[in-house]
């Protein structure tokens, strides 16, 4: 299975770069732009084929490493490991 | 008096805490490297400052896990001195020794200057050479310095006494102009409730002696040295 982990700000922490990469669009002219974000995306390539094994492991891994959960907030999603080219 | 500097790869400033503590101050120094198991008769352990395995993923998140920070929290749970200094802080905040965490700064930018930090708490083992309310002028050199944390552990904070040095200006104010990382409450340094676990993102180990610009960070060295008769907490 592969998750594709997504880790953002939480939306009281201020995320300075968020803020800084709305100024660049604003500047650039996407005035519609009410908000910025900036987070992380984590690839995880686990040997199971359980969904719901893999699914159990990496909230354990969210929880335990790759969010820190005064800061940030976690989600994932799972699919079968793509045929290596 | 002891002293156990921790060595993570890509840590920085263990020479510099050495120096002030065998050089300037003649106490016994031992360097602990991140892979040791014990702490070597250490009675402070120093988290130092640098980019403690090139602060991978998040600032500390990876140095929690080196084999020597078992031993550091479990001495801390036996009450034992760990002094965690910028990059330091962070480990101890990713570790769970102390509440919050340290975001990028606000001004995105690498900020490396001189501060001034007031002494909000003279009765701990780490500043027990102060004086009241003391303004120290101590250098920072961080990326990722904002202190945060949620309202309900600010205002533990707050009430416990657990803010222990506060971003100011010259003359003690503590205002928005002098608050160089956007941190919460103009937070620059916080201890445990016990009083034995320390986190600053300012470097006292850079201004210990008058060469280096100033002499105010020795006072907190000091305080751990030799100010332990009169101690208060813990």
């Amino acid at each position: 299975m592969v998750a594709r982990v997504i880790v953002t700000p939480k939306p009281v922490v201020n995320d300075p770069q968020g803020l800084t990469v709305k100024q660049g669009l604003a500047s650039l002219g996407f005035r519609d732009v009410a908000d910025v974000r900036v987070g992380k995306y984590i690839e995880v390539n686990l040997e199971t084929t359980s969904e719901h094994e893999a699914r159990r492991q990496v909230e354990e891994m969210c929880r335990q490493l790759l969010a820190n959960h005064v800061i940030e907030d976690f989600r994932f999603d799972l699919e079968p490991e793509r045929k290596r080219r | 008096m002891r002293f156990g500097v921790v060595v993570f790869p890509g840590t920085w400033s263990d020479r510099d805490c050495g120096w002030v503590i065998d050089q300037v101050m003649g106490h016994e120094l031992t360097y602990l490297w991140h892979k040791d198991t014990d702490l070597k008769g250490s009675d402070c352990v120093i988290l130092p400052g640098g980019f403690a395995y090139g602060d991978y993923l998040r600032t500390g998140a990876i140095a929690r896990f080196a084999p020597i920070m078992e031993q550091v929290g479990e001495f801390a749970d036996r009450g034992g001195l760990v002094w965690g200094i910028c990059n330091g802080f962070q480990i101890l905040c990713e570790a769970g020794l102390l509440p919050g965490a340290l975001i990028r700064n606000a001004s995105l930018e690498f900020r490396c200057e001189w501060t001034n930090l007031l002494v909000e708490r003279t009765d701990l083992r780490y500043t027990n050479r102060c004086d009241e309310r003391d303004v120290l002028r101590v250098p920072i050199a961080h990326g990722e310095g904002s202190y945060f944390a949620d309202p309900a552990t600010l205002s533990r904070l707050e009430q416990n006494g657990q803010v222990v040095f506060r971003y100011c200006d010259a003359g003690g104010r503590v205002t928005a102009a002098s608050n160089p990382n956007g941190s919460l409450h103009n937070i620059a340094g916080i201890v445990n409730a016990r009083g034995n676990v320390l986190g600053m993102m300012p470097h006292p180990e850079r201004c210990a002696e008058a060469e280096l610009g100033g002499t105010d960070g020795l006072k907190l060295f000091r305080s751990v040295a030799e100010g332990a008769m009169k101690v208060l907490v813990p």
